[in-house]
């Protein structure tokens, strides 16, 4: 059950932050793929909230403890600085309020990673430029009608708003067809970014 | 007692100290046990009858020769697999099952009847944990529970904290909210107004109150269902006839699926077991047995708890399991919880449902 498996790049890269013995929460933890990890390798105790109950179904299967709840509503009842370690990959987009989201996460964990498909890539720049129409773009797959992504969001939005909260970005990673990039124009050229703040 | 036959009673030497400041002495507790005890006694799963319910979870019932309640979950190869675990289930004190009830003998020769003293949950596990004991179970491998069995699991990890490593909590509450006491209130009422019952005095007699009981079942029952269960199951047709017949016998099948129910039960139960339990569950709130605050009853617990419900349960609804969840949250337990998609309502629990398999054999492993 608990090989190690092929974690998506922007959780290898969380993976690789963590400490062992640690407390973490993992908000959208889909089928749990980087909460088993870090239990196996690191001894770390985790704890998943996902929204879908046929995933929260297959995580409490394989021995995980993850709530069905809905980030947007739930976050509340954890007590301030629960957690080392707050995680949410690629689903602050989903929410019905980012903003007060991030400050949720900060105030439950000390450490925060998010990750996030960039908007502002330049795929989709010009397909809005010159299509005239919402992307379809290997990153953000779903047409704009049935797409979960409600908040689309930039590298530069983030930065925005991880300000605007008071947040440190204390590092950040950027990926493009899924491999590491440099920061170097990075609201043009990364597809996903993975940023690290401390409250 | 002599339906107690296939069961193996335990007799606590102490009495048991109760809720109410008053004692048992004497009390016997009637239970059955599957599989094999580990030579370290590491893998004990206990688990919890529901109000109605009794210690046959995987044996035929030795009054209606039905098989167990849970058959379908516990056994060698099932989720809560005998082969691996050592499965306990013990009939709750107040019951009728073999364990000491107002039917039981007192001192004097004579049925307790009224004169058995008002219990709770935690004195049904309070019984339970003196079994344990005497079983030399230290610790639970898990402890599980759907209904008033949750209730009971959920007493056990707040009461008892170490006693258990996985707690496992199926359609249930930590509390009686003024609906549940209303509609129990209901059934004890129609037990009572019948006038077999005799103030409880109805042992030896000729007649039991059965039709009070019976009501009392009818009512619970649909309590049980969901409307969309009942609408499935039975729509508006009629029941062995082609017209309504202008009187009040059960034109409809759910009126004759009802009265089945109730005479039914009122064959296997006692209708002063009846009384006892419905008032322990009405009086169960785990908040207000730690201070009013439902996080401070599990602030020792380092048990792992899962908790499920289901979106057809309008007895103890999802929100009531959501509630269990936030304070294992804000008490910084190790927390589960799913709410499962079932159109039979509270009793989905006890019926066929793939996914509940998967999720309770995950979580006992």
């Amino acid at each position: 059950m608990r090989s190690a498996a092929i974690l998506r790049p922007d959780l290898a890269v969380i993976a690789a932050q963590i400490e062992p013995g640690t407390r973490l929460l993992d908000i959208g933890c889909g089928d749990g793929a980087l909460m088993a990890e870090l239990e196996a390798s690191k001894g770390v105790d985790a704890r998943g909230m996902e929204l879908d109950p046929a995933k929260v179904e297959r995580c409490v299967s394989r021995g995980l403890s993850v709530v069905q709840g809905d980030a947007d509503r739930d976050l509340t009842n954890y007590p301030d600085q629960a957690f080392d370690y707050a995680v949410m990959s690629l689903t602050l987009q989903t929410s019905q309020r980012p903003d007060i989201l991030l400050e949720e996460m900060l105030r439950v964990g000390r450490t925060v990673y998010v990750s996030f498909p960039n908007f502002a890539h330049w795929g989709t720049r010009t397909a809005l430029m010159f299509g005239g129409r919402m992307p379809v773009t290997r990153a953000l797959p779903v047409s704009w009608y049935e797409t979960e992504n409600i908040h689309h969001v930039t590298i530069a939005d983030f930065k925005a708003l991880a300000q605007k909260k008071g947040a440190r970005v204390t590092r950040a990673w950027f990926f493009a067809n899924e491999r590491p990039i440099t920061p170097i124009g990075a609201n043009w050229r990364a597809q996903f970014a993975v940023f690290e703040l401390n409250s | 007692m002599s339906e107690t036959a296939h069961s193996q009673v335990f007799q606590l030497l102490q009495s048991l100290p109760l809720d109410s400041g008053q004692e048992l002495v004497g009390a016997e507790i009637a239970y059955e046990t599957y599989g094999e005890l580990a030579a370290d006694r590491s893998n004990a799963v206990l688990i919890c009858h529901a109000l109605t319910g009794d210690q046959y979870v995987a044996s035929d019932h030795p009054v209606t020769g039905k098989p167990g309640w849970w058959d379908r979950m516990v056994g060698p190869g099932k989720p809560i697999d005998t082969s691996r675990h050592f499965v306990i289930c013990a009939n709750v004190i107040g019951s009728c099952m073999g364990s000491s009830g107002p039917a039981s003998i007192a001192d004097d020769g004579q049925p307790y009847a009224m004169r058995f003293p008002v219990i709770t949950i935690r004195d049904m596990v309070r019984g339970t944990m003196a079994l344990l004991d005497g079983l030399g179970i230290e610790r639970l491998h898990a402890v599980v529970g759907g209904s008033m069995g949750g209730m009971q699991a959920l007493s056990l990890a707040a009461n008892w904290p170490t006693r258990a490593e996985r707690v496992l909590v199926i359609a249930s509450t930590a509390r009686h909210s003024a609906q549940n006491i209303a509609f129990h209130e209901l059934g004890r009422q129609a037990i009572m107004a019948d006038p077999a019952w005799a103030d409880g005095d109805y042992y030896g007699g000729d007649t039991k109150p059965d039709n009070g009981l019976a009501v009392a079942r009818m009512a619970a029952h649909i309590t049980y269902l969901s409307e969309e269960g009942l609408t499935e199951k039975f729509g508006r047709r009629l029941q062995d006839r082609d017209e309504k017949s202008f009187g009040f016998e059960a034109d409809f099948q759910v009126e004759s699926y009802l009265r089945y129910q109730g005479s039914g039960f009122t064959q296997r139960f006692d209708a002063n077991s009846y009384l006892y339990i419905t008032r322990a569950m009405d009086y169960f709130d785990l908040a207000e047995e730690h201070g009013g605050r439902l996080a401070d009853a599990f602030a020792n617990t380092s048990a792992r708890f899962c908790l499920i419900s289901f979106d057809t349960d309008w007895l103890y609804p999802t929100a009531e399991s959501r509630h269990i969840v936030h304070a294992l949250n804000a008490a910084g337990a190790k927390v589960s919880f799913v709410e499962l998609s079932a159109s039979a309502g509270h009793d989905s629990f006890l019926l066929e449902h793939d996914q509940l398999d998967r999720v309770v054999q995950g979580f006992i492993e």
